[in-house]
This record gives C-alpha cells, structure tokens and sequence, in this order.
C-alpha cells in the first residue's frame, strides 16, 4: 500500500533547516516542533516541582530562604522563609502544565502529526495557520517565561497568584509580571483557537473517500472532540482575564466589590473554562490508549461507537460542571446539588471508556511492549484519579477535602498520571513512525516502571496527607505531616531521574537507534492509515488519496 | 520531486508570515506591558505594524491564491467552515462580557446581605435616542449588505453589489461615529467615567468590543467593496465577500443583545 503514498519519483528533502522548521507548512513538521517545545517547557515545569519537593521533603524551610534560594541546605546559615518564591514556583509549574506542556504535546504534537494521518488527508485544512498556532503557542510561552523573570509582587520577581488568577490576588500583585503572564495566555489561547479551527475543518472537510464520521479512527475523533472544547471555552477565558487586566491597569472593577464588581464572577467564568480545559487536556490520551490497547491486545478496540459517544458526551457535560471547583465559595444548597450530580453523571460515560478499555484486553493476547506498559498504567491511575474524584464531587465530603493534598494528589493522578502516561505511551508507540528508529525495549520498560514507582510514591501519600488536613500551597507545616511528605519527595526524585533517563533514551534512539524499516512495526491491529507509510513517512504523505480497502478493515465498526 | 498532488486540497509553499507575525504579537504584547507600567509606548507600537503588517500580507497571499484557482470547491468548502468556527469563538468571547453584564444586573452587590457598596448615581440615558438610532442603522447597514448579495448571487448585478456594499460600509462607518459621539457624550456631558464602577466597567468593555467588531467588519467589507470594484467576485465563488456577510450579521446580532439587555434593561434603574 505504501506505494500510493511514495508514489515513485524520489522524494529527498530539498527544503533548508530554516525553512523547514520556521517555514513550515507541512503538520508532521509542526507536529514534531510542538513535541520538541513541550518538552523542554516540560523540563522546566519538572524541574520547578523538584525543588518544591526538596523543600517540603522535611518541616521547616531549608532551600527557599530570603537570603537566597539555595540548593543544599545550610543550617550554619539563617534562612527565613521566601513565601513568595514558593507561590512563583506553583504558579509557573500550573500555568505551564496547563497551558504550555500537555495541550500543545497531545493537541499540538500528536493531533497535528497523527489526526491527518488517520483520515488520509494530504495535510491540514489551513497550513500555513497552523504554523501561526505553533509560533504564537512560542511566543505565549516566552511571555510565561518573562513573567515568571519579571518584577512582580512582594518586592520579588514572578507572581505567585496561582494558575487559577484569583482576585482580589491576582489584582492587587504589583509589578509587571501578573499582565505579562495573563498576555501569555492570551497568546497561547488564541495559538488554541487557531489550532482548533484548523482541525475541527480538517476532521469534517479533509477525511478519505469513504471514511464517513463514524468510520474515523478513535484518536481523530479525540482530537475533533477536544478542539471544539478548545473553541467554545478559550474564548470565555480570554473574556476573564482581559476583565483581569482591566482591573490592574485602568481602574476597573468587574471583581472589586468596592465598586460594586464580585470575586466570585471570576471563578465561575474562571471555572467554565477550567472544566473543559480538563477535558481537553485528557481527552486526547483517551484517543491515543485506545489505539494502543487495541495493538497490543490484539484485537480491535471493543465498542467503537459507545467510545465515540463516551468522548462526546464526556465533552458535552464538561460544560455544565464547572461551579464543582467552588463548593465552598458559598452557593445556595440547590446550586451544590445540582453541580454535584452533573459532575457524578460524567462517571458513566467515563466508565464506558474505562470498561470498553478493559474488554478490548479481555481474550486478547496480550504483549507488554513499553506502550502498552505505559497504557496500562494509564488505565489504573487514571481509574484511581476518577474514583477520588468521584469522592470529591460530593459537596458535603468537599467542605472537608477542599484545598487539601487530597484535591492535589486526585488531579495529579489524573493529569500527572492520566494524561502524561498518554502522552509517554504515544510516544513509545509512535517513535519508530515518526523517526524511523526503535527505541530500546528494555531501557523503555526501565523508564516506565521508574516513572510508575515515582508518580506513585509521590502522589498516593498525598492522599493520606489530604486526609490529616494538610492544606495546599503551603511551602512549610508541621512535624505531624512529616513522615508521607518525606516518602512524596523521595517519589519525586525517582520521577525527575525518570524523566532524565527518558531524555537520554530519546537522544539515543534518534542517534543511535534501530532502524525500522516496515511500515508497521508492530502488528496487523495497528491498522490505521499511518501506519501503511514508510517510517519515517515522506514530506508529503497520500498525494494519492487513499483507497478504502487501505483502512476499512470492516471489524468492529 | 513533490507536488505530484492528485486530489483538490490546498498544499502550501514553507511561509515567513506565521513567524513574524508571532514575533510582531510578542513585542505588542510585551511593549503594552512596559507602556501600562509607564514605559514607552514605542515598542508596543513596532509589534503592532508587525502584526498589522502581516495581517495585510496574508490576506493578500489568500486573495492572490483564490484567483490561482488554489481554492477549488472543496477549499472553499474549508474556508467556509473555518469562518463558521472563527465566529463561534467570537461569540464564546462575548459570552463572558454578557455574563458579567448578567451577573451584575440580576444579583447587584448592593443587595448583598453586609455589603457597604452603594451604587453611585449614575445619570440616565435614554435608549431610545442615540442607541436605537444606531440599532436602526445597524441593522439597515445589514440588509444593504444582503442586498449586495442577492445582487451578486442572482444574476451578477456588479451595480447593486457595489452600491449595496458601499451603502453598508458608509453606515457602518456611520454607527461608529454615532458611538464615538454618544461616548464623548456620556463621558463628559453625562459625568460617566471609562471604569470606576461596576456599571461602567460592563458596559464600556462589552460596547467597547462590540465598537472594535463593527471596525473589524467595516475593513472587512471595504476589502470586499474594492475586490467588487476591480471585478473579484462571481455568483459561484465569493467566499471572502460571503465570509465578510456573515461578520456583518454576527456584529448586528450581538449589538440586538447590547441594545436589548445594556440599553434598554441596563438602564432602566437608573434616575
């Protein structure tokens, strides 16, 4: 089949580097920048919790000092708590999680790369505006970048408001550093809302002879689901915090109760996009596990179109949801209701998915291959992460779960190790595609089974400590929450070595790796249309549009 | 080598544009940082020609690749959809200027239960003067629009898509004075002030954007007016002309919403 796709005549690549990387109108070349840029904004967000975890590893502050950020700990010296670098660093590790490391790796990276892939299109609808969404998505995270350098509140550089931007704090944070951090997610936004455009038009204008709606690959669909999340909810961010720089700057009140604004207004419009942007943020990992499931299971995926409608359905309620982050803020006892049995009724199409996963396994044979390690993974973290959300969905268990590590180690779980372990799965599955090598098998397995100690260590003793009523964002506490806090750092660093060995498995599977030369290096049930291309695929893929026979396998469909 | 292509879709040539213009945005944004904390407004300035420049440039390159016959049907079919998408986004961005609007009208601060906010006099004005004057031109400045058209569509009429267009564009430039007059108005006249309260901040920010889209949309129809005049346009394939229709009508309907719900109900309280 890969000859409708090379199609003869030779195909060496004639662009310059410029040109190919900061021209580029080609989506697999866009797709590989927003990996690459993710990353290395991923590395510093990492590098932002290790410190956060080696000073909370023991009661008292040690690293974070007034006189000086350090990085061993002196007790010669005096050191009296920086507060304020504390909150720079859980605002920057949040903004950058959110905004700049996940979206643009799973939306970006593998929706760009893989999502016109999948339904045969030649590229995406608009190319050249998707190179507009990447450089704009780099320009948004340079102004992240600055703000966290800039002079900002206390006296100090960077804002420590947190990734929500709450006011009055937010608002009242002096210095330059809170508006260059609300223009950076302006900036990013719209990146978003272009990319979103792009692929929403892509998924319904571009899709092989054919290949109707529901003949579309899972992991296009999760992309096509989650830009319409992105283009319905980014927007009314954007509305927030451009009411946000009206405050600070020119005299505005829209959250000032003094003239006559409310706090509370941001959070719900705060949160009516902050829900979604869950969704958008997982979503796409949902795509991704179900191909690899399938593969390594060998078998196609069970329950096509109620994973479909889990998807949408799953976005559509994402919307109605979002006053579930507020119950304490003081609404009235029908409002709690309500959101608290919304929120609840997400479980079922969540579980649809979750169950589907498992019986695509079940009388499979079943290869544990590094991405389907890391799959896995996914499945059972992702399941406790949504089983404690579930816990803290119910408004009276919230008034005592509100603010603590509970709420940090159940997002963690589904964000750290929900979405990233999607993210690590799709790159382990789609490295040979993308690159034209194959990874290490052992060093793989090596990376994951450190990563699923590490994340674990970390985040499950938060559970306990959420429980004993340790509060969030606190950069000291007392001796009684000593013990799980030290064991949560230590977990941490396994993770950050982790992440450092995952670096050097890269290089060296770019470098030095196997060269994979067929099409599919894994198996019959990796049967969507990019993987009847060469690996590496060629600068222009399916110049000739694909046949139906080349992905219309018939089963389960 | 490449570009054997055997199927409709638009594949593009590598372009500078996508990374100038971000940088132009980078230094906008970063200069109106420096400039809102009493810097100099220069750098702000440079970013903006940048992105002004690169906005100007593209559209040129789309309008040049539609008469290289690149935007085949399903192109335009493309095109078309991503419009659609583009002013679905805008109306989410209103939403949240509504929904603070929304807010402050059915659950005023004052009304809190330990509030010391008291709401200011605020000097009424009357919707029914100057702002239903302005709904009317707006909405005219909609049907001269559709006029052009239906001129256009049915039976190439070249005379009423100009006449029609220009007529639009001349009471969409109308409106905005309108506004910019009532403003002046209100703020000096009428003792309002640009923030301070609640009230001002909604309604300056939501007809304040609104004021920005109807500018917008008047470009954009000069745009299409000057194509019309040099021949651009056929009843078959007008997208960008259509595209410029729809944010007309986009323009039209959130200012139904303004009139409506900030003139009309926003203000009846006042004295």
């Amino acid at each position: 089949m890969a000859d409708a796709a090379i199609h003869g005549h030779g195909h060496e690549d004639h662009r310059g580097f410029f040109t190919r990387w900061f021209m580029s109108t080609n989506h697999k070349d866009i797709g590989i920048l927003y990996l690459f840029v993710a990353a290395i904004v991923g590395f510093v967000s990492v590098c932002f919790t290790v410190y956060m975890r080696l000073e909370l590893m023991n009661p008292g502050v040690q690293y974070m000092c007034l006189e000086g950020a350090r990085l061993i700990a002196d007790a010669t010296q005096p050191c009296s708590p920086n507060g304020h670098l504390w909150n720079v660093l859980v605002t920057g590790h949040g903004i950058l999680m959110m905004f700049f490391v996940v979206i643009p790796a799973l939306f970006g990276g593998f929706g760009n790369y893989f999502m016109p892939l999948q339904i045969g299109a030649p590229d995406m609808a608009f190319p050249r505006m998707n190179n507009l969404s990447f450089w704009m998505y780099v320009a948004g995270t340079s102004l992240a970048v600055c703000s966290v350098l800039a002079p900002g509140g206390d006296g100090q550089l960077g804002s420590g408001v947190g990734w929500v931007l709450y006011p009055p704090l937010s608002v009242k944070e002096g210095g330059m550093s809170m508006d260059l951090a609300i223009f950076a997610v302006h900036l990013s936004g719209a990146s978003s809302i272009l990319g979103a455009i792009n692929m929403i038009t892509t998924f319904l204008n571009m899709r092989a002879p054919g290949m109707t709606l529901f003949k579309v690959p899972l992991f296009a669909w999760s992309i096509f689901v989650t830009a319409w999340l992105i283009l319905l909810s980014l927007p009314v961010l954007a509305g927030a915090i451009t009411m946000l720089l009206m405050d600070r700057n020119f005299g505005f009140t829209f959250f000032d109760p003094a003239g006559g604004g409310d706090p509370i207004l941001y959070q719900h419009i705060l949160w009516f996009f902050g829900h979604p942007e869950v969704y958008i943020i997982i979503v796409p990992g949902f795509g991704i596990i179900s191909h690899v499931i399938a593969t390594f299971s060998r078998k196609p995926v069970f329950g096509y179109l109620p994973m479909v409608w889990a998807m949408i359905a799953i976005g559509a309620l994402g919307f109605v949801v979002w006053a579930h982050h507020m119950y304490t803020v003081g609404m009235t006892l029908n409002q709690q209701a309500y959101f608290m049995l919304a929120t609840m009724v997400i479980a079922v199409p969540t579980g649809v998915k979750v169950f589907s996963w498992i019986a695509t396994m079940w009388g499979g044979s079943i290869e544990f291959r590094t991405p389907m390690l890391w799959a896995f993974g996914f499945l059972f973290l992702f399941t406790v992460g949504g089983v404690t959300g579930i816990v803290l969905s119910q408004a009276a268990i919230d008034r005592y779960y509100h603010d603590t590590y509970y709420v940090v180690a159940h997002f963690h779980y589904v964000m750290s190790l929900g979405a990233v372990f999607a993210i690590f799965a799709g790159i382990y599955f789609y490295l040979p595609k993308m690159s034209g090598r194959m990874y290490p098998e052992w060093a793989g397995k090596l990376h994951f089974w450190a990563m699923f100690i590490g994340a674990n260590l970390t985040f499950f003793p938060q559970h306990f400590l959420g429980r004993e009523g340790m509060p969030r964002r606190y950069i000291d506490y007392p001796e009684a929450f000593a013990y799980w806090n030290h064991w949560s750092s230590l977990g941490a660093f396994l993770s950050f070595a982790s992440f450092v060995f995952f670096i050097g498995v890269i290089f060296y599977t770019l470098t030095r790796g196997a060269r994979v030369t067929e099409n599919n290096p894994w198996n019959e049930y990796a049967d969507t249309l990019e993987w009847t291309l060469p690996s590496p695929p060629p600068e222009h893929t399916f110049e000739i549009l694909p046949k139906q026979s080349d992905w219309d396998k018939g089963h389960a469909h | 080598m490449a570009h054997a292509k055997n199927h409709d879709y638009h594949i593009l040539p590598p372009s500078i544009e996508p990374f100038i213009g971000s940088v132009s945005a980078f230094v906008m944004l970063f200069g109106a940082v420096l400039w809102m904390h009493g810097g100099s407004p220069w750098a702000c300035l440079i970013g903006l020609v940048g992105v002004l420049y690169t906005m100007f440039v593209w559209w040129k390159r789309v309008v040049e690749e539609s008469h290289v016959g690149d935007h085949t049907p399903v192109v335009r079919i493309g095109l078309r959809y991503g419009f659609i998408l583009f002013i679905m986004s805008e109306v989410m961005f209103f939403f949240a200027w509504f929904w603070s609007f929304f807010k402050h009208q059915i659950y005023p601060m004052q009304e809190y239960i330990g509030t010391e906010y008291v709401a200011p006099h605020i000097h009424a004005i009357d919707p029914f003067h100057l702002p239903l004057i302005n709904t009317l031109i707006l909405l005219l400045s909609g049907c001269a629009v559709t006029w052009a058209h239906h001129g256009l569509v049915h039976g190439n009429d070249r005379k009423a898509l100009v006449q029609g267009l220009a007529i639009g564009i001349v009471l969409g430039v109308a409106f905005t004075a309108l506004q910019g007059y009532e403003y002046a108005l209100l703020l000096t006249h009428d003792g309002w002030e640009f923030g301070g309260d609640q009230f001002f901040s909604n309604f300056f920010m939501a007809t304040g954007f609104h004021g920005f889209h109807v500018i917008i949309g008047t470009i954009f129809l000069t745009v299409c007016l000057i194509r019309a005049i040099k021949g651009d346009f056929t009843p078959e394939r007008h997208v960008g002309f259509e595209a410029a229709a729809w944010y007309w009508h986009f323009v039209d309907v959130v200012w139904l919403f303004l009139f409506f719900a900030v003139y009309i109900w926003g203000t009846s309280h006042l004295g």
